[in-house]
């Protein structure tokens, strides 16, 4: 049987497919279209009608329709060292024009199929069909796919467009770009960074910006290491939106509306008291939900922050999960036996290896930071300027621990599971210090385990499964206790 | 005093920090250690005490810092908490962690925490929008932070007049530092690359009127030196660090000078001088604000490739035939920067190797393989 969707979950994937699409269709009209980086105050963007992208929700998703390799070793092969971040590798070579597409046969124009792909055969039976020849289960055809290659837009717009065949081939080839949306965003007018994130998005963004001869606005987010956010520090970021709505003046020749950035802001913040508000439905002991829908629905947060669609749509899923609480049901597929913290950003190449070990010790995420890192809530400019201050990795150990233990109290955690996320220096950097804080303040145990948000190849199942099994000893042992 | 005396003092001093710091320390001074990038020095000097430059550790092994770090962080970040940690920096009164980049943001906290009952942390970030005047003041309030700090373990306040007066040594010392790269170019059969980067290095651990004047004595010397009569090749090195002498002694046996530098550790650290009128305050803050040209800062410019073109140049005009870039194991600045730079020396017709460094390594046989392979193509050029 088909999985159930809520509508709320259809609503917000809805949100997320008309971002990209309508940053297509802009494109398509000469509309200038931008990339930005995920807690760069969108705003400012909104207020100008502007279409934004954002790479670090494209990466993801290419890395979770597992192209993240692919295109990590395009970004290899034009010099970017592969310690560097695996987002960021990503949204580079895609910004050099590079593409994971599907082979053919130049002669037929057809699609060459990778005999390896494809989900086993069953037959009316359900039973799985055993090729006779190999002992190996047959591949149902109807799964399968061409092989993945790699291609180059630039090189694609240079062939030549003479003949009738030369037009098809060209056509062909441009056609055979994977044709999913996070493969299919247009190239960048001008970039729109802040690097309250991280300092590699600085560079990352400065390389866009080279590569396609485009300007970049920047709002810096100099690291913090206190609680609050100081006078200076508002005051510095303040000006900063000043010079970047000046920046956006020019680059539109519109004026700041400042009615559509009221509007926005009212967005935004609705969109972020509901995001709040789902997240807290993690509370419910068992839960109604398995917290790795979270991490589906950040890219709501993350590329329609301040649109009215948003909110709603994560207004419709904290009624469905409503329900769930009054039905007793759950989308977590097994009962929820331990409830744990996700600390790190997932390793999308490999949810459902992430999934396994969780599903098989009936383990529910119940808590994770995105949590409270996407909780922008203000009431005024200088506000916002604090709300963009505090980002996961530009805080101070102190407020770090705050916001995880307090999420891990609200949602009852018996234990945390920390992703040492090769991709995420300023991420993992202190992670080592934390767990030893998480134990000693609230007496849960902690397994650390090595992988990447983006690139497969630096993830170990094996590793991960053990870690995920002690784990689980040491929640059982406390439980016992 | 001959040219071999004084670089002998500077090979000693760059060869034992411990030793420079108990000697301070045992003349009353109280020390600071200094950690890259950018941290304001004069600070420390006005107010009367040492500052000590924090560069990692060639020789020791990163033991102690695993607690706090993943594998895969900066050698150096790693060696300074190690060394923190294990008592080779016991005497320090204090310790400035600057922030700029994605290893040392949560190394700040590492080390705030691990020393939290050893010694003071001052905290610093800089901004990077840095040009307009809200950088300009956002980095001044940082510095009125810094100063406060400096004040508090100085046990006096920091005057305006010292910071004056400190402003004019550094400067003094920058300018000393940047004709003794060119001396040293000019005169590479007498300085070789492993005295060239103990007489650089021995700027981070010693009073800076101290070594300027040492320093000075030795430009001298070299100045009076006829031309050299050089054989062999020349290159510009470029990347975070590259004081190891074993792998510089690779360099002096493959007859390959170092005819200038776009190091961290070496040139980045005093090509920009601050001004000697007006507020020394805001004086340091420009000369921060000025900075350019540096992998670990924001360039406005940045779909023009300024860098990889200023190095390029730097090439060019010192003479050299080719670049040697040591690329710091785990430095995602220095990594990001690499394909445009790399496209500006291919531009320019400019011959380099990248030779992956960090502060672990023991074995150079690859380097030294490398560094041969590419002696011999540059001197057939």
């Amino acid at each position: 049987m088909a999985k159930q969707v809520s509508p709320g979950v259809l609503a917000l994937r809805k949100v997320v497919d008309d971002v990209y699409a309508d940053a297509r269709e802009a494109k398509k009209q000469g509309k200038l279209v931008g990339w930005s980086s995920s807690k760069f105050p969108c705003e400012l963007a909104e207020a100008f009608d502007l279409n934004v992208m954002y790479p670090e929700n494209q990466a993801a998703g290419i890395a979770a329709q597992r192209d993240g390799e692919i295109m990590c070793q395009a970004a290899e092969d034009l010099g970017f060292d592969n310690d560097i971040c695996g987002y960021a590798r990503i949204s580079l070579a895609y910004a050099a024009g590079k593409r994971a597409s599907r082979k053919f046969d130049p002669e037929t124009l057809e699609f060459i199929i990778d005999p390896k792909s494809g989900k086993p055969l069953k037959d009316e039976n359900g039973n799985v069909v055993i090729d006779p020849e190999t002992g190996k289960p047959k591949k149902d055809p109807k799964t399968q796919v061409p092989y993945t290659v790699l291609d180059d837009i630039h090189e694609i717009e240079a062939l030549p467009e003479t003949t009738e065949k030369e037009i098809a081939y060209k056509n062909f080839r441009r056609e055979a770009i994977k044709p999913y949306k996070q493969m299919r965003i247009p190239q960048p007018d001008f970039v729109l960074c802040c690097n309250n994130i991280c300092n590699c998005m600085t560079k990352w963004y400065e390389n866009i910006a080279r590569m396609c001869n485009i300007p970049l606005i920047m709002v810096d987010i100099p690291y913090n290491n206190t609680i609050e956010v100081s006078d200076s520090a508002v005051k510095y970021v303040r000006a900063q939106f000043d010079a970047a709505i000046h920046q956006l003046e020019e680059l539109t020749g519109k004026k700041f509306d400042e009615e559509k950035f009221e509007l926005a802001c009212k967005h935004a913040n609705r969109t972020a008291q509901n995001w709040l508000k789902v997240c807290d439905y993690l509370q419910y002991k068992p839960a109604p939900m398995s917290g790795f829908d979270l991490f589906n629905h950040m890219a709501d947060v993350v590329t329609a922050r301040g649109k009215e669609a948003a909110a709603d749509a994560f207004d419709l899923l904290a009624h469905d999960l409503e329900q769930n609480i009054k039905e007793g049901t759950s989308t977590l597929p097994f009962p929820e036996k331990y409830r744990v913290m996700f600390e790190g950003i997932p390793c999308w190449p490999k949810l459902p290896n992430l999934f396994k070990p969780l599903k098989e010790n009936g383990v529910n995420v119940t808590a994770v930071v995105y949590a409270p890192a996407f909780g922008f809530v203000y009431n005024n400019m200088d506000e916002m300027a604090r709300a963009y201050y505090k980002a996961p990795n530009s805080v101070c150990i102190e407020q770090g621990v705050a916001w995880r233990e307090g999420i891990c109290r609200d949602n009852k955690v018996d234990g945390v599971l920390v992703h040492y996320n090769r991709s995420c220096k300023p991420w993992s950097g202190y992670m080592a210090e934390m767990q030893r804080r998480f134990t000693k303040d609230l007496g849960v145990p902690c397994a650390g385990f090595d992988g990447d948000q983006a690139d497969p190849r630096n993830f170990n199942e094996a590793q991960y499964t053990t870690r995920v099994q002690g784990l689980v000893e040491a929640m059982d042992a406390n439980k016992k206790d | 005093m001959s040219i071999e005396t004084i670089v002998k003092e500077f090979s000693a001093v760059a060869a034992n920090p411990k030793g420079q710091l108990k000697a301070y320390k045992d003349a009353g001074k109280k020390c600071i250690g200094v950690m890259p990038y950018y941290a304001p020095e004069e600070l420390v000097y006005a107010a009367g005490m040492m500052p000590f430059g924090m560069w990692g550790s060639n020789s020791k092994t990163i033991q102690r810092a695993k607690e706090y770090c993943a594998t895969f962080y900066c050698t150096i970040a790693q060696l300074d908490l190690e060394m923190l940690l294990d008592g080779t920096m016991d005497l320090l009164d204090g310790v400035i962690t600057p922030t700029i980049c994605d290893t040392l943001r949560p190394m700040s906290q590492n080390i705030r925490v691990a020393m939290s009952e050893k010694l003071p942390c001052i905290f610093l970030a800089h901004p990077q929008n840095r040009f307009a005047d809200f950088g300009k003041q956002f980095c001044m309030d940082q510095y009125d932070h810094v100063k406060g700090e400096l004040e508090k373990i100085a046990g006096h306040e920091i005057k305006s007049e010292d910071i004056a007066k400190a402003i004019k040594v550094y400067n003094k010392s920058r300018a000393a530092r940047r004709e003794f790269v060119k001396l040293a170019s000019e005169h590479c059969d007498v300085i070789d690359p492993i005295m060239r980067s103990a007489v650089l290095k021995a700027a981070w651990f010693m009073d800076k009127a101290e070594y300027t004047e040492k320093l000075e004595a030795l430009n001298a010397e070299l100045k009076a030196l006829p031309a050299a009569k050089w054989n062999g090749v020349k290159v510009v090195t470029s990347g975070i660090i590259c004081d190891n002498p074993v792998l510089l002694k690779v360099f002096k046996d493959n007859n390959v000078a170092i005819a200038a530098d776009d190091v961290a550790h070496e040139s980045r650290a005093f090509r920009t001088d601050a001004s000697e009128e007006g507020d020394p305050m805001m004086a340091l803050v420009e000369q921060f604000t000025n900075t350019d040209y540096d992998i670990l800062l924001y360039d406005p410019q940045s779909s023009k490739n300024r860098r990889g073109e200023f190095v390029a140049n730097l090439v060019k005009e010192s003479g050299a035939q080719g670049l040697v870039l040591f690329m710091q194991q785990f430095c995602d600045p220095e990594e990001m920067e690499f394909p445009y730079l790399k496209r500006a020396l291919d531009a320019a017709g400019i011959p380099f190797i990248k030779l992956g460094v960090d502060q672990q390594m023991r074995d150079f046989g690859q380097a030294a393989t490398a560094i041969q392979a590419f002696a011999d193509v540059l001197s057939v050029q």
